[in-house]
């Protein structure tokens, strides 16, 4: 890969707000802002944070027919979640599959709720994966059936308790639009595609926004005092202590989603009929149980366990390991998750942690480490 | 006060040399969330892997700037790592050791040529 680095329509944004960049997944994005990890990780739990995420994927996928159905019935043959029951404007969280069951990507799928473009359906990949994963669409695509990537829209993310208030102040609509659900509408004189969704476990939004208004679009938010300008460091640890998987660390082609413990996004009629790639070894994992368990873990003493670390039992038998590790601002203390056989995958089992060669204690805990906070509605 | 170019300073008092992580070196780390000291006693030739730094994102190692033995580690850190961001090159000290070979001092850059260092 000696492709020269990628920038997003952001960069010189990030640049005059003091962000320190870094390479990742091809693209200089920022790590983190003066403000620094902690403090935006905490910050995102307290008031609202903004995230650049034009770097992911995004592509429509449209049948010649003008029919929604046709569409979703070709997607389907890729991902494991139901797409056909989709409602316009309605969005879900699927993977696409090798043929072994195995995870080549985690995405979001959504149907556009805008009239006259209901037919149309919107894939949002990760930046790392997403020439594989267009690749993959195109080789797979049926007669009639088209993949138009995005080559023209930025992508940004505002979370946290407070990015309601904030975006709502522009586009009412916005304080009471279910999660998981979308608009293609004008905010502030913008067009954008606006999802109440994210990878904070906090409410928040993610926003599609023309190259050419993304700038403006960030300043305006940034204009509250309530916001604050995210990076990747707080990114991660944010999902991290969410409980949420990172593609090529958590999940990737050796883990199925049975293992990942992601059942809850296939729905229970593809459970049993199938008909996507990998369909096999999903069932199969749904019938006999996997070997092996994503869990969370919560190191007893104050050291991280980081990514790789060994998963011992209480005899000094190794059982696992550590896929994503950390400090969880918000948690106040250490927080991982790996994967285990499946008999040490239970709440409260007493784990070994290998760190520098020493055996630390641990357990097995339910993720997420901090509540979700999303928006359920009105009388929550 | 010296500096080692891993970015540590030295402070020596006859043959005993305080040892911590500079002012630079904490700012880039950010925030620290865990450090793991060496043992009281402990011998380290210079370069050993002597102590452990956390921050939120990644471990760094800490180098034996010199040659010696452990003879007091800063166990407030154990607690409140975050005195290494507050006060690097001071209550944010790591260890102690006697020094075994005094000339490995020589080398290291005095505050002055430290600043250079890092401005390159």
């Amino acid at each position: 890969m000696s492709e020269e680095i990628k920038r997003t329509k952001l960069y010189d944004f990030h640049v005059k707000h003091g962000a320190k960049m870094v390479p990742f997944a091809g693209y200089e994005m920022p790590v983190q802002y003066p403000l620094g990890v902690m403090k935006e990780h905490l910050h995102c739990r307290a008031g609202a944070g903004l995230f650049d995420v034009s770097h992911m994927g995004q592509g429509f996928i449209i049948a010649d027919d003008g029919a929604f159905e046709t569409a979703a019935a070709f997607l389907e043959t890729l991902v494991p979640c139901d797409v056909k029951s989709l409602e316009p404007g309605q969005q879900r969280y699927t993977q696409f599959l090798n043929a072994d069951g195995g995870i080549l990507d985690d995405l979001m799928v959504s149907r556009l709720g805008l009239e006259g473009h209901q037919h149309w359906i919107y894939v949002v990949v990760n930046a790392g994966c997403k020439d594989d994963d267009f690749a993959h669409i195109e080789k797979h695509l049926t007669d009639g059936v088209k993949l138009k990537i995005l080559e023209d829209m930025s992508l940004i993310a505002l979370q946290g308790p407070k990015a309601a208030d904030v975006v709502s102040k522009y586009l009412p609509e916005a304080k009471t639009m279910p999660f998981m659900s979308s608009l293609d509408i004008e905010l502030s004189g913008m067009w954008c595609h606006i999802s109440r969704s994210g990878y904070t476990g906090e409410d928040g939004y993610e926003i599609a926004v023309k190259h050419t208004d993304v700038v403006e679009m960030c300043e305006l938010f940034l204009s509250h005092d309530e916001v604050e300008l995210i990076g990747l460091g707080a990114r991660d640890s944010l999902r991290l202590e969410a409980g949420l998987c990172l593609y090529g660390h958590d999940i990737d082609t050796t883990t199925s989603p049975i293992e990942a413990g992601l059942i809850w996004s296939i729905q229970k009629h593809r459970r049993e009929e199938g008909g996507f790639l990998g369909a096999e070894q999903v069932q199969k994992h749904i019938a006999e149980r996997p070997p092996r368990r994503r869990i969370g873990i919560q190191p007893l003493g104050r050291a991280p366990a980081r990514e790789g670390t060994i998963i011992q039992n209480m005899k000094g038998q190794d059982i696992g390991v550590i896929t994503s590790g950390g400090f969880g601002p918000s948690h106040g203390g250490p927080v991982a998750m790996g994967y285990v056989k499946r008999r040490y995958s239970r709440s409260d089992t007493e784990i070994q942690l290998i760190i520098r060669g020493k055996a630390k204690p641990a357990k097995v805990v339910k993720l997420p480490f901090v509540p979700n906070n999303f928006y359920r509605g009105e009388d929550q | 006060m010296k500096y080692t170019e891993d970015h540590e300073w030295i402070k020596v008092d006859g043959d005993i040399a305080t040892v911590g992580i500079s002012i630079h070196a904490a700012g880039q780390l950010g925030d620290i969330v865990f450090v793991e000291l060496p043992d009281v006693d402990a011998e380290f030739e210079k370069g050993d892997d002597a102590a452990v730094v956390e921050s939120v994102k990644a471990a760094s190692e800490i180098y034996a700037p010199v040659s010696g033995t452990i003879t007091a580690i800063n166990e407030a850190l154990e607690d409140a790592p975050e005195t290494v961001n507050a006060a690097p090159e001071e209550g944010g000290w790591f260890f102690k050791m006697k020094l075994l070979d005094p000339s490995e001092l020589d080398s290291m850059m005095d505050a002055e040529a430290y600043k250079t260092f890092i401005a390159d």
